[in-house]
């Protein structure tokens, strides 16, 4: 299949953006100036259901937002939940106004179908405008009884079949299964798992030999059993920094971050087409998972007062209080730094993206 | 541990925390009562208010309210015979029959009572439990999830109705209408028509409600009076609890089973009533009253689900695995407030686990005696003209449809699955079978899938795997003992009236049924092998029942027996279709003008026509139904499915 909006395309996009930018602001001359959204109740759409990751998210977000908006609004979660985040996310970017009253935040659920060109995906990333991104990480680790005391003994376990739990060969359980490959090990794939707890429950019970979980549950849930001696860390998924290199989760300074691994594992540095690949869903799942976007042909003054907004709120003493685990120590994209990481996530070279598509349709039938 | 016990209840009652956990009762006896809207609508509705709230305020007011929904839901469940929620389906059965021979006073005091057992039962439970279950959640594997899910199924044995193949094909055709979308094993897409709602599956808000409420609905509004045939409520409220307390074992038997089954992550609480259910008919030696109106088969469904609740707070809390819907959002809740589950929860923040366990208790009694006072109230209701009810009972079944989704579509699946519904009522194709069938299709599916990954076919073998066996032989048999041919439980009405002479209507039917059969076969092959087990084994399971069924019935009316049954046999009146027809031309003007503006045109003209209202009469009712809408929509954040006029025109909220 293919489709006109492809995400690679995005130079050409990119000034198709920029055009329609100026011509509403142009038609708009009444918003030229500083934007006031005083006594208006702005939509942040989530196309998730209520609970789960994104909504918690959000509805933590929409109070800083509201009291850093100009004019102090009134924002409020909208959750339009449907055909895996694909629907609500299709009904935004089709029907949303460009008047700053209405913006989404989506999720590596919504970015990975856009990558792998999923026929039903009807938004395209270029075209959105990012406000902010927020990042997350997760941890593997693996069982004591394996008799693994760190990653640079990972290279033992390749000539026996690990198992993990994921939640399908499309979803964000992608990231772990490009990463065991890239690092040779022999891992089963056992689908159908419910969220990331169902693979922590199947190590427990000695059901899965490999896992990872995202921060705020390896911190409670796994380092416990860390703790205890059952469970042994192997490496984090690391973070992006500024210029798109991955460094090392700020949560976990002690654990090497994939790239490290590969390293003490293979000698050498990742690269080649496998790498772009992984790199493009790890930036997408993990390092830039939830971007917050303005509608395309947002006047530049209302994104300008969304970054500023976010920006500020991020910056808040208040919400660097009461963060706890639904930000983490996570080094937040704002301002200036907001395209760089958005474009990371959000884009993939177009044989990477082949190399992909190939490599499920091939192992896992999928089909595009 | 026992001087934090007491203290963590010290700190509960103060008047701020007692005054929020009110709130959340009162919000959850509302939300209790609308058909359809359980603990999930409630708890988002609470969601935007956590923002800086007090910690065991805020605990004390989301678990006043979760504890109230099933307690509440027994409402529309015995009075109007639609299920409150997901958690009091089974208490349907026998609980409207006796609203419908006067005798509601009694079902509700009984439902109430034992209601209130359970949520007691269950917070005791989870006081010792906490400390001690998490080897016990462990202990259940996949194998003995797909187990636990059989045991379910198996319950089918006992719902069957008059004729045990129609059962199982009934069984086979929700399993049928589970399986469609995602397969767990692959995430290939089967039975979806290509359409993207159906990926993630159809709703079981949506199902339930069609294939229970929208019959129901419609079978009120032909006979034209009120709810209740004699007195209204009827007297007595004393002899309900005495009812529950003369049955006080069964009560305990079915909160430690709800407990259980909440407390498993994977089986969910959709079923735990129909297992309470099942297993009250397979204790009792007199099986004839009950689907007439047993009273015991209202107290086994109310302890069980009652006692749910505090089950499923265990995986939620020592796990952070929400084991139901409702639990879902209450983990989110949780994250929000900065309490994160896990392990801890038993140690260091053992005090909080109090805190929610003593809400849970004091929620239950205030619950339950405010329940208790509102009773007679609401329970007049069945002496209103049912034709004053219904426009109501349609709109909340559409808000509660549309939460799925938002849109026009869960609306469509709402009346593609109340036709569903109509048909399996009338041809007596058991109802609660297809819902244990449709609940359990993916469940089973993919611990099926997953057991066999894990341990290969060997995983049969494993000790407690052999032991849920046992329990379920054990279970079919004691069902069907003294039975001949099929249960004792008429869940589709009597089929002593349902003999009918003409089977082409029945024969049809079925024939339509055994083309569905087919079509998940075929979509089964066109699956990888993985994805395609299940369809083609529901699909050839289901199609020889009713090939087996098609053959009894071609014999002719005498000879097909119990294979005949047709509710419409001895009606006069051209069946529910005229009513029908005002439902599809309100889902109609939905698609034309959006929900609310039909709403209000909807509930002007059928009061007007139907009810015969005075204009004064036809404006209020609307004017509060529309009034209820705003509030409830305006508090979730939702905007009304739009129609065609929306796609045209930015109207203002709520037409919008």
């Amino acid at each position: 299949m293919t489709r006109p909006n492809t995400p690679f395309l995005s130079s050409r996009r990119g000034l198709l953006r920029a055009g329609a930018g100026l011509g509403a602001a142009a038609a708009l001359p009444g918003l030229a100036q500083a934007q006031d959204f005083a006594g208006r109740t702005i939509e942040f759409v989530i196309p998730f259901a209520e609970a789960g990751g994104s909504d918690v998210w959000a509805r933590f977000m929409a109070p800083f937002l509201a009291k850093h908006l100009p004019g102090k609004p009134n924002v409020i979660v909208r959750n339009v939940p449907g055909g895996g985040s694909i629907t609500g996310t299709n009904t935004f970017y089709q029907r949303a106004r460009p008047d700053g009253l209405s913006f989404i935040g989506t999720s590596g659920s919504t970015q990975f179908p856009y990558l792998l060109g999923d026929p039903r995906v009807r938004y395209d990333y270029t075209r959105m405008i990012p406000t902010y991104v927020s990042p997350t990480g997760g941890v593997v680790y693996l069982p004591k009884s394996l008799g693994i005391e760190n990653v640079s003994q990972l290279a033992r376990l390749r000539d026996r079949e690990l198992v993990y739990g994921s939640q399908g060969a499309t979803s964000l359980d992608l990231v772990p299964m490009l990463a065991f490959r890239l690092l040779g090990l022999n891992v089963r794939h056992v689908f159908g798992m419910r969220g990331r707890g169902e693979g922590r429950l199947g190590l427990m019970r000695g059901e899965i030999t490999i896992d990872y979980q995202t921060s705020s549950a390896y911190i409670t849930q796994v380092m416990p059993m860390v703790q205890a001696g059952t469970a042994v860390p192997m490496f984090s998924w690391g973070v992006l920094d500024g210029q798109g290199n991955v460094q090392r989760d700020p949560s976990f300074p002690d654990l090497p971050h994939f790239v490290e691994a590969f390293e003490m594992v293979n000698g050498s540095k990742p690269s080649g087409v496998e790498y772009d690949a992984y790199l493009a869903f790890f930036a997408s799942g993990f390092a830039g998972q939830k971007p917050a976007m303005l509608p395309h042909g947002t006047p530049d003054n209302i994104v300008a007062a969304y970054r500023k907004a976010f920006s500020d709120a991020v910056a808040d003493p208040e919400l660097q209080a009461r963060k706890g685990d639904v930000l983490g120590e996570y080094k937040q994209a704002v301002g200036d730094d907001v395209q760089a990481v958005y474009r990371v996530a959000t884009t993939i070279k177009p044989e990477a993206r082949e190399w992909v598509r190939n490599f499920l349709a091939t192992n896992h039938n999928v089909r595009f | 541990m026992i001087d934090l016990f007491f203290a963590t209840l010290g700190n509960l009652l103060t008047l701020q925390h007692m005054g929020y956990m009110l709130a959340g009762v009162s919000l959850g006896l509302v939300i209790g009562v609308l058909p359809g809207v359980g603990g999930i609508a409630g708890l988002s509705l609470l969601l935007p208010f956590l923002y800086g709230m007090n910690e065991t305020s805020a605990l004390a007011m989301l678990i006043g309210l979760l504890a109230i929904v099933p307690t509440a839901d027994t409402f529309t469940s015995i009075l109007m015979g639609i299920p409150g929620s997901s958690a009091s389906q089974a208490t349907v059965l026998d609980g409207f029959p006796l609203a419908r021979q006067g005798q509601a006073a009694r079902a509700l005091s009984a439902a109430f009572a034992a209601s209130m057992i359970g949520g007691l039962f269950g917070a005791l439970l989870l006081t010792f439990a906490v400390l001690v279950a998490s080897p016990i959640i462990l202990a259940f594997g996949t194998a003995e999830l797909f187990m636990l899910t059989l045991f379910g199924l198996s319950m089918v044995g006992v719902l069957s109705g008059a004729n045990m193949v129609k059962g199982i094909a009934s069984a086979c055709l929700g399993l049928g209408f589970g399986l469609v979308g995602a397969a767990p094993a692959t995430s290939e897409y089967r039975m979806d028509f290509g359409l993207l709602y159906l990926s993630d599956g159809i709703p079981l808000v949506t199902v339930a409600l069609g294939i229970f409420a929208l019959p129901e609905i419609l079978d009120l509004l032909r006979g034209g009076g009120a709810i209740a045939q004699g007195a209204p409520l009827g007297r007595g409220w004393y002899r309900g609890v005495r009812d529950t307390m003369a049955n006080i074992w069964l009560t305990l038997r079915c909160s430690g089973i709800g407990a259980l089954v909440g407390a498993i992550p994977g089986i969910g609480g959709s079923v735990v009533d129909w297992v309470a259910y099942g297993h009250v008919v397979q204790t009792s030696k007199d099986k004839s009253q009950f689907g007439k109106g047993d009273i015991r088969g209202v107290i086994a469904p109310e302890s069980a689900n009652n006692a749910t609740s505090a089950g499923a707070l265990l995986p939620t809390l020592l796990f952070g695995i929400p084991g139901s819907g409702s639990m879902a959002i209450f983990l989110a809740a949780m994250i929000l407030l900065g309490i994160q589950p896990g392990p801890s929860m038993a140690a260091e923040n053992l005090g909080v686990t109090y805190t929610i366990i003593w809400s849970l208790a004091i929620a239950n009694v205030i619950g339950t005696a405010m329940c208790i006072l509102l009773a007679p109230g609401i329970a007049k209701l069945t002496a209103v003209r049912y034709a004053l009810i219904a426009p109501f009972m349609i709109m909340v079944i559409c808000f509660a449809a549309f939460q799925a989704t938002r849109s026009f579509a869960d609306l469509m699946a709402l009346l593609a699955m109340g036709i569903l519904g109509i048909f399996l009522r009338r041809f007596g194709w058991s109802r609660p079978a297809f819902l244990i069938g449709f609940v359990l299709a993916l469940g089973g599916e993919r611990y099926l899938y997953q057991a066999v990954q894990f341990y290969g076919w060997g995983f049969v073998t494993r000790p407690l795997v052999l032991v849920i066996a046992a329990i379920i032989v054990i279970s079919i048999w004691a069902g069907l003992r003294g039975t001949k041919g099929g249960s004792s439980i008429h869940t589709e009405g009597s089929a002593e009236f349902s003999v009918a002479r003409n089977m082409t209507p029945q024969i049809i039917f079925s024939g339509v049924v055994l083309a569905g059969f087919g079509f998940a076969i075929q979509q089964g092959l066109g699956v990888s092998f993985l994805a395609q087990i299940f369809p083609i084994a529901v699909g050839v399971v289901g199609g020889a029942a009713t090939l087996l069924l098609l053959v009894q019935q071609a014999r002719g009316p005498a000879a097909a027996g119990s294979a005949n049954f047709d509710g419409e046999a001895q009606a006069g009146d051209g069946g529910p279709w005229r009513f029908l027809l005002w439902f599809i031309g309100f889902m109609v003007s939905v698609g034309l003008v959006g929900f609310f503006a039909a709403l209000v045109g909807f509930f002007m003209v059928f009061l007007r026509v139907i009810a015969r209202s005075s204009w004064v009469q036809a404006v209020a009712l609307t004017a509060g139904a529309g009034g209820l809408m705003l509030v409830l929509a305006n508090a979730l954040n939702l905007v009304f499915p739009g129609g065609l006029l929306q796609e045209y025109l930015d109207l203002p909220w709520p037409f919008r």
